[in-house]
């Protein structure tokens, strides 16, 4: 019989994913073993076309990561959804929209003229910038058209499951494709991580108190942090709101949490249940001294949805200038 | 926008103060705006930030929240856990691109049936006034830049071949 196939591919990421792939370490020979790998673009030389042309279904699993933002993306999670059984939204970005999915609140035109042109890095006197169609020497080249909106993985296409983290541990990468070899699978839809709190596995547990009683947040530069929990210490820390799994890599480094593993199963909108776990912990009653509690908080969007926006109730921002077509 | 388009208003009401209060200006016959659709919660502090974002994302135009007066919630704290999370809600909000005034919060007790009127009268002229939010419209209208590639997509698959169900592939998936 033959092996079974698996497909990596990434769209609007940053590589980090790729990387815990590699980071299965010796374990990756053992993966290898077992399947056939028929899409690896950040390791292996295969070509779309090689992917057109295999029938429908014939890939056991693709691993997807990045979210989808331009119409190759698109076009590449619509063909690996048709080639694949089992279609799997690898990463923060691909299950929630990750880091890309903060564009959500610009338009597309001020996201290009920046990276273009205005950004203080950028000498582009011509204004150039880079055409869907170009024709040079008689051939007619073509680039990819980015969307207006920034979107996760199921919000394009069917998903089966999702590997979350930014990245996802090579602990989870493990499992996830051990449950697929093995064909050992929760129910479709499911995310492939523990369905409790970060909380619950932070080395500082011991010390989160009952009630928190917020006067002021402070952010990770404005504090010199001890080894407690980061909520006691005034430091916004995602743990409540945030998924475990990541066995508190960053909790345990230093860092608070920012939320990459995304909500729990039952959460809808892991920014408003942040918000919401944070205020009513608030010691104020009155509305001058909240206010100035919460104006610690500079930038809710950007706390509470840093992985999650594109995936939020609201998705992007509403008044926006109508989106560009064509 | 057609003209006979008036405000979908959802209210959150909690139990003891402003849902009686509600209750009272039923009973007393006073007549209001009827663009709200109130939802009855034990207290104010049971409101999720996530219903309010909901409601706005299934065709709300606007949101009232009502609950007891300071120092009067039936659960002690509740009220404060509400105008907490309301105002960096409210905040929030905004940053996304929703008019503040789409949102308010008001303490209304068990006696005021009268401010019950004012209220939804004042919070349905002001949302008239700002228009429809319409967000299912514009999630619609975001996603008309995807026709291209699913339109092809639903060609393709009906040109297909049926495919093995999920438990066949699973079997198919031992080594």
């Amino acid at each position: 019989m033959s092996k079974p196939k698996v497909a990596f591919y990434w769209c609007a990421s940053c590589g980090g994913c790729e990387e815990t792939v590699v980071d299965l370490a010796e374990d990756i020979l053992g993966v290898v073993e077992l399947v056939d790998i028929v899409l690896w673009p950040v390791a292996m030389d295969f070509k779309y076309a090689d992917i057109e042309a295999m029938p429908d279904k014939s890939i056991t699993a693709t691993l997807l990561n990045g979210a989808i933002r331009s119409t190759e993306q698109e076009e590449m999670a619509r063909l690996l959804r048709r080639k694949s059984q089992f279609l799997i939204a690898y990463g923060a970005c691909a299950h929630t929209g990750g880091i890309p999915g903060l564009a959500n609140q610009f338009p597309r035109e001020q996201i290009l003229s920046f990276n273009y042109q205005d950004a203080p890095t950028v000498v582009n006197e011509a204004k150039l910038r880079p055409q869907l169609e170009t024709t040079e020497e008689g051939r007619t080249v073509h680039l990819p058209r980015l969307h207006n909106v920034v979107r996760t993985l199921d919000q394009v296409v069917d998903v089966d499951y999702y590997v979350p983290g930014c990245p996802p541990t090579p602990k989870l990468t493990r499992a996830a494709i051990t449950a697929l070899l093995e064909g050992n699978l929760p129910p479709k839809g499911s995310v492939i991580a523990p369905d409790h709190a970060l909380c619950e596995e932070c080395s500082r547990k011991d010390t989160k108190p009952d009630k928190w009683d917020f006067s002021s947040f402070s952010r990770t530069h404005q504090k010199l942090m001890d080894e407690t929990c980061f909520l006691a210490q005034g430091v916004v820390c995602m743990g409540p709101a945030t998924r475990a799994g990541c066995e508190a890599v960053c909790t345990s480094g230093g860092m608070p949490c920012t939320g990459c593993f995304g909500a729990t199963s039952r959460v809808r909108d892991q920014g408003a249940k942040m918000l919401s776990a944070l205020c009513s912990n608030i010691a104020a009653k009155d509305e001058d001294e909240i206010e100035a509690t919460l104006g610690s908080i500079p930038d809710p969007v950007g706390t509470f949805y840093r992985y999650g926006l594109a995936g939020s109730i609201l998705r992007r921002k509403l008044n926006l200038p109508p989106d560009e077509q064509g | 926008m057609t003209n006979d388009w008036s405000p979908r208003i959802v209210a959150f009401f909690c139990n003891w103060c402003t849902y009686t209060a509600a209750d009272l200006a039923g009973v007393s016959r006073l007549k209001y705006a009827s663009n709200v659709r109130v939802i009855r919660l034990m207290c104010s502090g049971r409101v999720d930030p996530q219903f309010v974002l909901d409601a706005l994302a299934k065709g709300a135009d606007a949101v009232l929240i009502g609950g007891c007066h300071p120092f009067d919630c039936h659960y002690v704290e509740g009220n404060y856990k509400c105008l907490r999370r309301f105002q960096l809600l409210k905040r929030m909000v905004q940053e996304l691109g929703i008019e503040g005034d789409r949102l308010r919060l008001e303490w209304i007790s068990a006696a005021e049936g009268d401010k019950v009127r004012t209220v939804i009268n004042e919070m349905s002229a002001t949302i008239r006034r700002l228009g429809p939010l319409g967000i299912p419209a514009k999630v619609e209208e975001w996603d008309r830049e995807m026709e291209q590639f699913a339109a092809g997509i639903e060609v393709l698959e009906s040109q297909a071949e049926p495919c093995e169900s999920h438990a066949g592939v699973r079997e198919g998936a031992n080594v």
